[in-house]
């Protein structure tokens, strides 16, 4: 196991099991406000200090982090869920018409700036956590498309797939049997990929006010929140944009491991 | 080439079209009529009737559309809702502020990225590498709003070297380019990361080549091998990186804008959505679109000028 796998599992481990506690238990309450503590340091308390309204970070980084992996984790479900099969269906019918309009489709989405989208979707369909997955969703599937044709195209030449067409089976049942199961390596390291982008992207649409709406505390609104308080209190600011960089830099590193691990050919090659 | 360039020109076209299409109709299913926004809720009926024959909300939805890229297509971006001034003057002003961050940015990525790329690629595997590696590990991984803070936090608020944000117009140069200094620098940080990376790895792939190794046998050192031959041939791939990350510059300046206060193109949208001056969203989101599509359109073009190879495929 390389150094890379093991701190990448780590920190995504850490969060995971920060978030799904959070859900029983918080050293503290994150919606009851308590201004007498307002902005106070990391002390015994409170570990990582208390924001404007006295509320503990660290309860607040625990439930924020809900809502970043929630979003997150289903954009990159709404990504794979549609972009593997459209992917799947786009390398069964190598230069058919249906190939022709799922690449097509696919290079469209990929030409728009996916920032600026979410923001129009949020905007005009309101800001909230799911408006958000959906506007992040979107730009999800044609990376899992484009990477599932690529792939299967490859593997739609090899010879075991020929015997399973020798001995009667039809593409949809070839593609689901033979050729999804051998891009499954490929699918988890994208979609770590993915997550961690998923992360950073939840995290900009809530800085702005068009995520996770209050009272569901997120990361993202934690630092818009703690933007005027920065000269103050500069671990308002600090805590959140530091639980964003290591959640990424966790999957980050998971997502490159796993991939070494899965294909120790890439190892000396990748950027 | 002549036939290549016309197939992306009409895909060019094509993608234009249903962009526009796509953004129009979501615009068009947002809820709320601009008018009875703007006049109030207890606005009287006749009154909200005669403010949409004058936005041009009376005609069907075909008509507006038809319209508005009519419109676009000569320069005529709309008027705002709010402001009752040209949206193309609205632009033309924002965007002297988010041009030239966006290409400020461009600039300091590639100045950062180029000499880290290089350096790494010539010490593959050794400390160096790995100590740029892990820096632009970390450096995709920081979001880049936080990394403005934090520039504030220290060269703002802590040193006082600039200011904390605010444009104070083109009149004095020095001023403005102070001013959009660290907003570049906070734009510019996970763009070098990944350019540098890029950058690494298309030129570990070229000194692989035979003809660095050619090179090699008549006598160049690694050093003038990786120079005069490994550079320029690795250059390619990177200047693709480049094109692609300009319009991503543009639009995600956006947020950086939020963070110091920049009158640009990002606080435009944002103030426009929060007054439901639909048009002025409308034509800025088409714009930035546009940008896009059209930075992608000629990096493909640049690139299949300098590599022959690439208009056989696709």
């Amino acid at each position: 196991m390389s150094a890379k796998l093991v701190t990448g599992a780590a920190l995504t481990a850490l969060f995971l099991a920060a978030a799904a506690l959070s859900f029983l238990w918080t050293p503290g309450d994150v919606e009851a406000m308590n201004i007498a503590a307002r902005l106070q340091p990391p002390s015994r308390a409170h570990l990582l200090g208390t924001d404007h309204f006295g509320r503990d970070i660290l309860s607040m980084i625990m439930t924020g982090a809900r809502t970043s992996i929630a979003v997150a984790l289903v954009a990159v479900g709404i990504g794979m869920g549609a972009g593997v099969p459209l992917g799947l269906a786009a390398a069964a019918r190598q230069g058919g018409w249906l190939d022709e309009i799922i690449m097509r489709a696919n290079d469209l989405i990929f030409a728009f700036p996916s920032l600026v989208i979410a923001i129009l979707i949020t905007a005009v369909f309101g800001p909230g956590a799911v408006n958000a997955i959906v506007a992040i969703g979107i730009f999800n599937v044609p990376v899992f498309a484009r990477l599932t044709r690529g792939a299967a195209l490859s593997l739609w030449r090899r010879e075991f797939i020929l015997a399973a067409r020798v001995a009667g089976k039809s593409t949809p049942r070839i593609s689901a049997e033979h050729i999804l199961p051998n891009l499954a390596n490929l699918l988890i390291v994208q979609g770590t990929i993915q997550f961690s982008l998923g992360i950073l992207a939840e995290a900009g649409l809530s800085y702005v006010g068009l995520g996770a709406q209050p009272p569901v505390p997120s990361w993202g609104r934690m630092l818009a929140d703690a933007q005027t308080m920065v000269a103050l209190a500069p671990h308002v600011a600090i805590i959140p944009g530091l639980a964003i960089v290591l959640m990424v830099l966790g999957l980050n590193l998971l997502g490159d491991g796993l991939r070494d691990r899965f294909d120790p050919r890439l190892r000396e090659r990748r950027a | 080439m002549g036939f290549y360039a016309l197939k992306r020109l009409i895909s060019l076209a094509v993608s234009l079209l249903v962009a526009s299409l796509v953004i129009f109709l979501v615009v068009e299913v947002a809820p709320g009529d601009p008018a009875s926004y703007m006049l109030g809720i207890n606005a009287d009926p006749g009154t909200v009737a005669n403010l949409r024959a004058e936005l041009g909300l009376d005609v069907s939805r075909a008509e507006r559309y038809l319209d508005w890229v009519g419109g676009m297509l000569t320069g005529d971006f709309g008027t705002s809702y709010t402001y009752r001034t040209p949206v193309a003057g609205m632009v033309a002003e924002r965007l002297r502020v988010s041009l030239p961050l966006a290409l400020y940015a461009l600039g300091l990525a590639v100045l950062l990225a180029f000499p880290a790329g290089i350096y790494a690629a010539a010490r593959r595997g050794r400390a160096g590498d790995m100590g740029v590696m892990a820096a632009t590990q970390l450096g995709v991984a920081i979001p880049n709003f936080w990394f403005a803070m934090l520039l504030v936090l220290f060269f703002s608020l802590t040193l006082g070297w600039f200011g904390a944000g605010g444009f104070p117009g083109w009149d004095d140069p020095l001023q403005a380019i102070k001013a959009l200094t660290l907003p570049a620098v906070a734009l510019a940080l996970p763009q070098a990361a990944i350019l540098a990376r890029v950058m690494r790895s298309s030129l570990i792939d070229i000194l692989g080549e035979d003809f660095i190794r050619t090179a090699r046998a008549k006598g160049l050192s690694r050093r003038q091998a990786l120079w005069r031959h490994g550079l320029r041939n690795a250059l390619i791939p990177v200047l693709t990186i480049i094109g692609l990350q300009f319009s991503f510059l543009l639009a995600g300046a956006i947020i950086i804008e939020q963070v110091f206060f920049l009158p640009g193109l990002g606080r435009l949208i944002f103030q426009a959505i929060t007054q439901r001056d639909l048009i002025v969203v409308e034509s800025v989101v088409m714009l930035l679109v546009f940008a896009v599509i059209t930075v992608n359109f000629l990096t493909d073009l640049a690139y299949a000028a300098v590599d022959p190879r690439l208009r056989v495929r696709r």
